[in-house]
């Protein structure tokens, strides 16, 4: 290789580095510590919503000490203002600072170019600045937690008019949000140009394995999606910063005053322009998910996965039916009934593809000999919880049942199914499933169980409670809970049981830290097994051994074969790689 | 081991590595733009009358003065767009000089739309006419100051090719070639929206 006779400096190699692996790794953590900083928010705010008003106990300090810095007053406790810049910051920062990073900046950086035979990512120093501007997105982000009047606070989703006559944190919010969107727009762009152009040898689309399909039709949706909600961006900065009514509309009253604008604008437009790419937004938070799924349950029931074609129909037609679906968002906002009842057929349209997704996976199983690991065991755990979140969605696109429970704690719960103990399980399932491959070391089964087991529990304590207040008819974002709230009281005792299994949620990743530290600090063995999980893909077997050095493969593999052939009758193993041309010559 | 088809074409889809690139990031562009044209539509038809009149009255006798300026801005950015592929036409028939009295034309035609775009720009907030004065005059300044962040951006990369970049040329003529026809690819995207922007911010009230 190239890169043997000079050494890289520290700042080249782990740092400013070009290496996809390195800026996977590197997209990897910083996701995984917003994720924990979003969990974090939450996990006060849950104590805000069941002992309303009293002071956060181990951290009251630092809460009083914030909310003071913003200009609310507390006396440890979580002041309703602080709890709404929470809840809005929540949001955002588990969508684009910790999700999206993570499914896409990186599991796609450090597999896509890994399974598909490349020797890096199309465009190395676009991937290398896609990732700093992203970082400079979530510092511009937690920075905004220190103005006056604190972070945006009128939700992830920013409806006018509220957000542009909302504090400072909101244009903070706006900023961050365009170097975000920059950042997904490149990463998304180079994965694109990477799949099409440096596909290995032999590797036709059809022979892809599911997960590469899966960052494909992901990064379309983030290249097509991403720029008008780019746009509507740049257009509410234009209402704060330069007094413009893009968003605002004549006659606006504010605290009894009349605002002092043009108007003339539409927050209607807002919306349209935001749920275009925040409903996309979904498939780009599951999809990846669904392909990271897809490898796991072919590996370890060691058959083909079921309806290969079927899936990967499935998923480009998901995407393209995600740009139509958008206004179901929107059935309460007067829009008319013609435009509900378009969005209420294509949402029932869209079910249909992620039907064959599940049922799939579902089917692959049957007579399979299944491996009870622990990437397995998230990926079994995935399918029920993927699928209650599907399911309770339907009532959603319905635009009658909608006016019940539109805006109500069922919609949190609903699409924290989809998300929580959907992508994060599948992200979990990931991180255990190719930890071996980025590090030469097995993560450890027993406390890999323990953390299963008892996240599987505890995410359900959270949310399924809330489909159940949710259909009593609780509203969502009150800051005390719903004790002031007459629809709440009969489903009030709820709250103290979902906080509870929020805070042992928390609790049960202990297991999942340590392991991951204690199998870093391990010492490796000396010759690492290059294929512990004995899987077919190209990552598997053809890379250098683990650590992989710059270039990936020593030479270009070609490929032969589709990504699944396991059990293959007359083949000595129980896997036959893509690369391998005869099953005879084994 | 290299990254491949950075140069040189992969037959099966018939493009290089940064072809494709730049074609998607235009995609991404359409729908910036796609997104700031609806804009457009809704806050139209939602207005009773178009441009809305506002504090200083309606724009529209501003803004029929300003037709010939934004005309001959249109003749200035399409000529740009002539010499951005005889420039690229000049690397492919390996003739330097002739590349830079090009790139330099489009570099200057660039500059003169600028000018053209400041005089117009101070007259009407001069006369009052700034962004928040009505919907209209919100879009105008959006639509426009973004096509014009568009052309300094563009102007930057060219200058750049203009002067250290070419360098290039001595080593990786072919690699240098591409460049100037991924650029060049921008340079009509960024005329193109102008030909949008023309009639519907200038023409159609």
């Amino acid at each position: 290789m190239s890169d043997s006779h000079h050494e890289e400096s520290y700042w080249r190699k782990y740092i400013f580095s070009t290496d996809h692996k390195t800026i996977g790794i590197q997209y990897g953590i910083t996701a995984l510590l917003f994720l924990f900083f979003g969990f974090s928010l939450m996990m006060v705010m849950r104590w805000q919503l069941a002992f309303p008003d009293q002071a956060v106990p181990v951290i009251g300090g630092l809460i009083q000490w914030l909310a003071e810095l913003n200009g609310f007053a507390s006396i440890g406790n979580l002041p309703s203002d602080l709890y709404n810049v929470f809840g809005a910051m929540h949001g955002t920062i588990m969508i684009f600072l910790g999700v999206v990073p993570l499914v896409v900046g990186a599991f796609g950086n450090y597999i896509v170019p890994l399974q598909i035979g490349a020797p890096d990512m199309a465009f190395p120093k676009l991937n290398m600045t896609s990732y700093w501007v992203y970082f400079i997105g979530g510092v511009i982000m937690l920075v905004s937690f220190f103005l006056p009047g604190g972070a945006a606070n009128s939700g992830w989703t920013s409806y006018p008019p509220l957000s542009v006559i909302a504090t400072t944190g909101q244009t903070f919010w706006l900023l961050g949000m365009v170097f975000l969107i920059t950042s997904s727009l490149l990463g998304s762009i180079n994965i694109i140009v990477t799949i099409i152009q440096l596909r290995a040898p032999g590797l036709t689309w059809m022979r892809l394995p599911f997960f590469v399909w899966a960052q494909f039709v992901t990064s379309f949706l983030l290249v097509l999606a991403f720029p008008p909600l780019e746009a509507a961006g740049f257009l509410q900065l234009m209402d704060r910063v330069f007094d413009t009514s893009f968003f605002l509309p004549s006659g606006l009253v504010v605290g009894g005053e009349a605002l002092d604008v043009s108007g003339g604008g539409s927050p209607l437009l807002w919306q349209h322009l935001f749920w275009f790419l925040a409903h996309p937004e979904v498939y780009v938070l599951i999809l990846p998910g669904m392909g990271v799924i897809a490898e796991i349950i072919a590996n370890n029931t060691r058959k083909p996965i079921w309806g290969y074609k079927s899936l990967v129909y499935s998923v480009v037609f998901l995407g393209f039916m995600s740009f139509i679906v958008w206004a179901h968002h929107m059935f309460m906002t007067g829009m008319g009934q013609g435009m509900s009842i378009f969005f209420q057929t294509t949402t029932m349209i869209i079910s249909v593809p992620s039907v064959i997704i599940l049922s799939c996976f579902m089917l692959s199983l049957w007579g399979g000999s299944i491996r009870f690991n622990t990437p397995m065991l998230f990926a079994l755990g995935w399918i029920p919880m993927f699928g209650i979140g599907g399911l309770t969605g339907l009532p959603l696109g319905l635009s009658t049942l909608d006016i019940h429970l539109h805006d109500t704690y069922y919609v949190i719960g609903h699409f924290h199914y989809v998300v929580a103990p959907g992508t994060i399980f599948a992200i979990f399932a990931g991180i255990y499933y190719w930890f071996p491959k980025m590090t030469g070391k097995m993560l450890d089964e027993t406390l890999g169980k323990i953390h299963f087991f008892f996240s599987f529990i505890f995410m359900n304590g959270i949310f399924w409670p809330m489909l159940i207040q949710g259909m009593a008819g609780v509203s969502r974002r009150l800051a005390d809970g719903g004790e002031s709230y007459a629809h709440a009281q009969g489903t009030l005792h709820l709250n103290e049981f979902m906080s509870y299994s929020a805070w042992l949620l928390a609790i049960a990743q202990i297991p999942f830290i340590i392991n991951l530290i204690r199998t870093l600090l391990r010492k490796k063995a000396a010759e690492p097994d290059p294929n512990p999980w004995r899987a077919t893909t190209i990552e598997w077997t053809d890379t250098t051994s683990p650590p992989m050095g710059h270039g990936n493969f020593e030479k270009v593999p070609t490929v032969y074969r589709g990504p699944y052939e396991y059990s293959v009758p007359g083949d000595s193993t129980d896997f036959t790689p893509q690369t391998s041309k005869l099953i005879k010559d084994r | 081991m290299e990254i491949p088809y950075n140069v040189q074409v992969r037959e099966d889809t018939g493009l290089y590595n940064s072809k494709l690139g730049i074609w998607l990031f235009l995609a991404s562009e359409v729908m910036l733009f796609g997104g700031l044209f609806s804009a457009y539509i809704l806050l139209r038809t939602g207005a009773p009358v178009w441009p809305p009149i506002g504090e200083h009255g309606s724009i529209m006798h501003i803004l029929k003065e300003t037709i010939p300026h934004a005309t001959f801005n249109t003749v200035v950015l399409i000529a740009s767009s002539v010499t951005m592929v005889m420039a690229w036409v000049s690397l492919k028939m390996k003739d330097l000089r002739k590349f830079r009295i090009y790139l330099g034309t489009t570099l200057l035609c660039a500059l003169v739309f600028l000018i053209v775009k400041y005089f117009e720009y101070s007259h009407k907030i001069h006369e009052g006419f700034v962004p928040s004065h009505d919907t209209y005059m919100a879009l105008y300044f959006t639509l426009t100051g973004l096509h014009v962040l568009h052309i300094i951006g563009g102007m930057i990369v060219l200058g750049y090719f203009f002067g250290p970049g070419i360098k290039m040329w001595d080593n990786e003529p072919e690699r240098f070639t591409n460049r100037i026809e991924i650029v060049g690819l921008y340079w009509h995207f960024v005329d193109l929206v102008w030909i949008f922007l023309f009639p519907i911010l200038y023409l159609l009230n």
